[in-house]
């Protein structure tokens, strides 16, 4: 492998946005055909950019890519896809009303250009550029049904599931992925950079998207693939290259490394990777849920007579499938979402009970009842991404007092107190908290929520998205907060993670409730069934059978 | 460097990446990176070299055209503006009545909703004090006319844009169409109220409303008549800088204008918010309107708002919804127009003229926008220099 010409090489790669932010320093990076390279680093280390680079977004400012051996310039995500380089990003680029048909071929000039994409000669597609700019007579009526019929076999070829016919609006996530990967190789991507591919995916369609990278890249492809999984790292990838602070640190290959190393590499010093379950102090009844309904506004169930009570001073976990009504659970709590029968009681410490069904977020906290909520859409709900850290932390406080004004100072030593507590990278706190990197938004986040003193914390995929040396704060932050006698409800999606913090797990499978479990007794199997099925089978042979795909959860 | 200039640089570097194939190694001639920030001083040059490309270019363009002289023309479209005391004062008054509509659309733009009925607003407010005026202003004492006037007027505004208001916060209409739809009815009901109150009947007009008694006019200050309508703007200008930068309502309605589930999230009452800045944003146009028709105009016509309404919203966005900043913008605009107004009458040359230059001259300002938000990058041998305008 070594000795093979790579098939791109990037060489002292340097960018810098503005004047003082470096995201990439003198990055040396080579990728190989047939091979799956990992890339590795903290949210906010620079992968995103790099790759970026390479598919033709930013423009370094200085260092020089070669792709076989060549050096080029890639100036536009055209040019990127001239040289056979496909990325998929974070979020999706496609067009919602059209067809998966549509959106594949949507940009390109002719049928012709995807059969000479696809010899990966720059210099014919460049050719078919020029020929379309002076002889437009050649240009040909777009042939739809042409191009299903090369989406058909692109698909057959790897394995991918993908009517060409479907409208992107009726599909999930996860064929949404799909799409846009057909779409690059469809244009003949030799190269293909996943930013982050799992973290909208559930286990199953991450197992079948890694089944898919596998036969691409026996199919001779290059493939990057960033990622904070590092169970995913040690499953599909060949080789481990690790950024940190912009800058290249090592390459390690996946056989010869371990989870505990990478970590290591990637935060630049020692972390430990266990998770602390303290036991539960004081713990008693904080908020008791009865036969709570909540139906979507377009009429559909979401929850269905769920039940449960969270304690004080206890870790509830919340295990399902994406969709399931966690979502709807969590905001119905919170007094966001309108509930159709059931009762919600908040027990306070000297044991008196009140039912805040059908009250709002500020009814909720007039009646002292201290609830902080961490929701799924951090910058479209849980924050303003346009603001500040201090007009962030604002956000739950500037009701205070009688005063007309907004009490400006005591949100900004706030800021300050989180930044500092928490490590949050930034300028200051006078930067808008979207400009921040992931893991940092969380932080601000998840540090102004509980510096309200809460009393019950609300929190949802609290972790996506993040590095593992932010998870790992997070983890410790709720911990404290456990500690405290607060009522912290976890709504996770990595049973792992579930089974190792919390100390009971709730299981949601369509709106209802399939079984509450004691998180240090059960076992990964037995929820992985309950997430599929009401019925509560405990590892029976009746439930493998009937669900044999589902069992082999991640 | 001009527009013009950087777009054929821009063709140039297009047709450069085609070639690429033969020179590989090279970057591209151009290329466009979006700056982190700029030091506002640096901001300001540039803002004011742009307007000094902007006044050569007119210049070219009066040349042109016209084969007159620019400076003279320039020249008297400062006299204009400024050749006497009663053109200063009229300045002043046209100054503050753009400022005054700009601040009342703003807290609505600043949340996002897109008020588009200033004219309608400013005409319903204006009607308002004209009908006060007509009928209670020889049966009311003075200062009890003066207090109706006032809050009848601001209140007709208010409900005209409370009225789109109440129906996208219950509803989600489209506020754009509905403000818009809105001033024709507030224009359509002025054009009825003309005839119904014509002086003399058939003449279609009403003429100058209680001028032998002067009942509802706003006294002038010190024998300056529009002194009071610039001291109310400027009130209105601290407050509103005030009110959005400092206030619990100023924060509210930032974060629904950016996010309404954050705000949802936090406990805002969307839709009151919604209504309230609606109230406020009206009731300021129809105080607009209460200031053109009882300290100004004394009378109403059809198109006594003029186009203010609009031109408002450009006075808002040209100073990114910061008061302070829309006070230059408005002085601008007005000084344009007036200057626009006089070099029509001097050298004979159609009011379009003017507003060729008025374009001209907007469109740099706008334009320089680009070079302050993103950094271009030339290529050199060996290192980058930077364009700027």
């Amino acid at each position: 492998m070594e000795n093979k010409i790579p098939a791109v090489s990037m060489r002292g790669i340097t960018k810098t946005f503005g004047s003082s932010v470096i995201a990439n320093k003198d990055v040396d990076l080579d990728i190989y055909r047939g091979e799956v390279l990992s890339l590795l680093g903290e949210n906010g280390s620079g992968k995103t950019t790099l790759m970026n680079m390479l598919s033709g977004i930013y423009y370094p400012d200085s260092g020089q890519i070669m792709i076989d051996g060549k050096p080029v310039t890639i100036s536009s995500p055209r040019e990127a896809f001239d040289y056979g380089i496909g990325m998929i990003h974070q979020h999706f680029k496609l067009v919602d009303v059209f067809t998966a048909a549509e959106n594949i071929v949507l940009g390109l000039d002719s049928e012709e250009v995807p059969e000479q994409a696809a010899a990966n000669e720059s210099e014919e597609a460049l050719d078919a550029e020029g020929g379309r700019k002076t002889k437009k007579k050649k240009r040909s009526k777009l042939n739809l049904k042409k191009a299903s019929e090369r989406i058909r076999q692109i698909c057959d070829e790897y394995g991918f599931d993908v009517d060409p016919k479907q409208k992107i609006y009726n599909m999930s996530v996860s064929q949404k992925q799909t799409v846009e990967i057909v779409k690059a190789l469809y244009r003949g991507a030799e190269i293909l950079i996943l930013d982050e591919p799992t973290a909208v995916l559930t286990p199953q369609e991450a197992d079948k998207l890694f089944a898919v990278l596998r036969n691409m890249r026996e199919d001779g492809k290059a493939i990057v693939i960033i990622t904070h999984k590092l169970h995913e790292v040690e499953s599909i990838s060949d080789r481990v290259a690790i950024l940190r602070k912009g800058e290249f640190i090592g390459q390690l290959i996946t056989k010869e490394t371990n989870a505990q190393e990478m970590t290591n590499m990637m935060v630049g010093r020692e972390v430990a990777l266990n998770i602390d379950r303290p036991e539960p102090l004081f713990s008693s009844p904080r908020l008791k849920i009865d036969g709570l309904t909540v139906r979507s506004s377009d009429g559909v169930l979401k929850l269905d007579d769920v039940s449960f009570t969270a304690n004080s001073g206890e870790i509830l976990g919340i295990a399902g499938i994406s969709g399931c009504g966690q979502k709807e659970l969590l905001e119905a709590i919170a007094g966001l979402q309108p509930v159709e029968k059931g009762t919600i009681k908040y027990i306070a410490d000297d044991g008196t009970a009140s039912d805040i069904v059908g009250k709002d977020p500020t009814e909720i906290s007039a009646m002292g009842v201290a609830l902080s909520f961490v929701p799924e859409d951090r910058l479209g709900m849980g924050l303003v991404g346009t603001m500040d850290l201090a007009d962030n932390m604002m956000l739950r406080s500037f009701r205070k007092g009688k005063s007309l004004f907004t009490d400006r100072k005591t949100p900004r030593e706030l800021a300050e107190k989180v930044v500092d507590e928490l490590e949050i990278n930034t300028e200051s706190i006078s930067t808008p908290v979207r400009k921040l990197s992931g893991g940092n938004v969380q932080k601000v986040l998840v540090g102004r929520e509980i510096a309200s003193a809460p009393t019950v914390l609300l929190s949802a995929y609290v972790v996506r998205g993040l590095d593992i040396n932010s998870s790992y704060t997070i983890y410790d932050l709720l911990n404290q907060q456990k500690q405290k006698g607060v009522a912290v409800v976890y709504v996770g999606e990595d049973l792992d993670v579930l089974l190792e913090l919390c100390d009971r797990i709730m299981v949601l499978c369509d709106g209802k409730v399939s079984g509450i479990v004691d998180g240090r007794t059960a076992d990964k199997n037995g929820i992985g069934m309950m997430m599929t099925s009401l019925h509560q089978v405990p590892e029976g042979e009746e439930g493998i059978n009937r669900n044999p795909e589902r069992r082999s959860r991640r | 460097m001009n527009e013009k200039e950087s777009k054929s640089n821009e063709m140039t570097s297009v047709s450069e990446n085609k070639n690429k194939t033969n020179h590989e190694n090279r970057e591209p001639l151009l290329h466009i990176t979006r700056r982190s920030e700029m030091e506002w001083k640096k901001a300001w040059l540039i803002r004011l070299a742009a307007i000094l490309a902007s006044l050569i270019v007119c210049a070219i363009a009066v040349t042109l055209a016209t084969g007159l002289d620019p400076i003279s023309v320039y020249g008297s479209m400062f006299d204009g503006a400024f050749g006497s005391s009663r053109k200063t004062w009229i300045l002043g008054k046209e100054t503050a009545l753009l400022l005054c509509v700009a601040l009342a659309l703003t807290p609505a733009f600043k949340m996002k909703f897109w008020n588009l009925g200033g004219e309608g607003q400013i005409m319903i407010g204006a009607l308002v004090t004209a009908a006060c005026m007509i009928c209670l202003g020889n049966t009311l004492p003075e200062p009890v006319l003066m207090i109706v006037m006032f809050a009848g007027a601001v209140g007709a505004g208010a409900i005209w844009a409370g009225i789109p208001a109440f129906f996208k916060a219950k509803w989600n209409t489209n506020e754009t169409l509905f403000t818009l739809m809105m001033n024709y009815v507030a224009i359509q009901l002025v054009a009825f109220f003309v005839i119904v109150w014509e002086v003399p009947k058939g003449s279609g007009k009403i003429g100058i409303i209680n001028q032998s008694t002067m009942a509802g006019w706003i006294p002038s200050i010190g024998g300056e008549k529009y002194l009071f309508m610039i001291l109310v703007v400027v009130i209105v200008t601290i407050g509103m800088y005030v009110y959005l930068k400092y206030s619990k309502h100023g924060y509210e309605i930032s974060v629904v204008g950016e996010s309404r589930n954050t705000a949802r999230y936090v406990g805002i009452k969307v839709d009151k918010v919604i209504i309230r800045t609606l109230l406020l944003s009206g009731g300021l146009c129809g105080l607009t309107g209460w200031l053109m028709v009882s300290a100004s105009d004394h009378t109403i016509t059809t198109t006594l708002a003029g186009g203010r309404g609009f031109l408002g919203v450009m006075v808002a966005w040209l100073a990114q919804f910061n008061p302070a900043a829309m006070v230059a913008s408005s002085l601008l605009l007005a000084f344009m127009s007036r200057g626009a107004s006089e070099i029509s009458t001097h050298f004979q040359l159609n009011q379009s003229f003017g507003d060729i230059i008025t374009g001209i001259v907007l469109f740099f300002i706008i334009g320089c926008e680009f070079f302050i938000n993103y950094k271009v990058h030339v290529r050199k041998t060996g290192k980058e220099s930077e364009a700027d305008v």
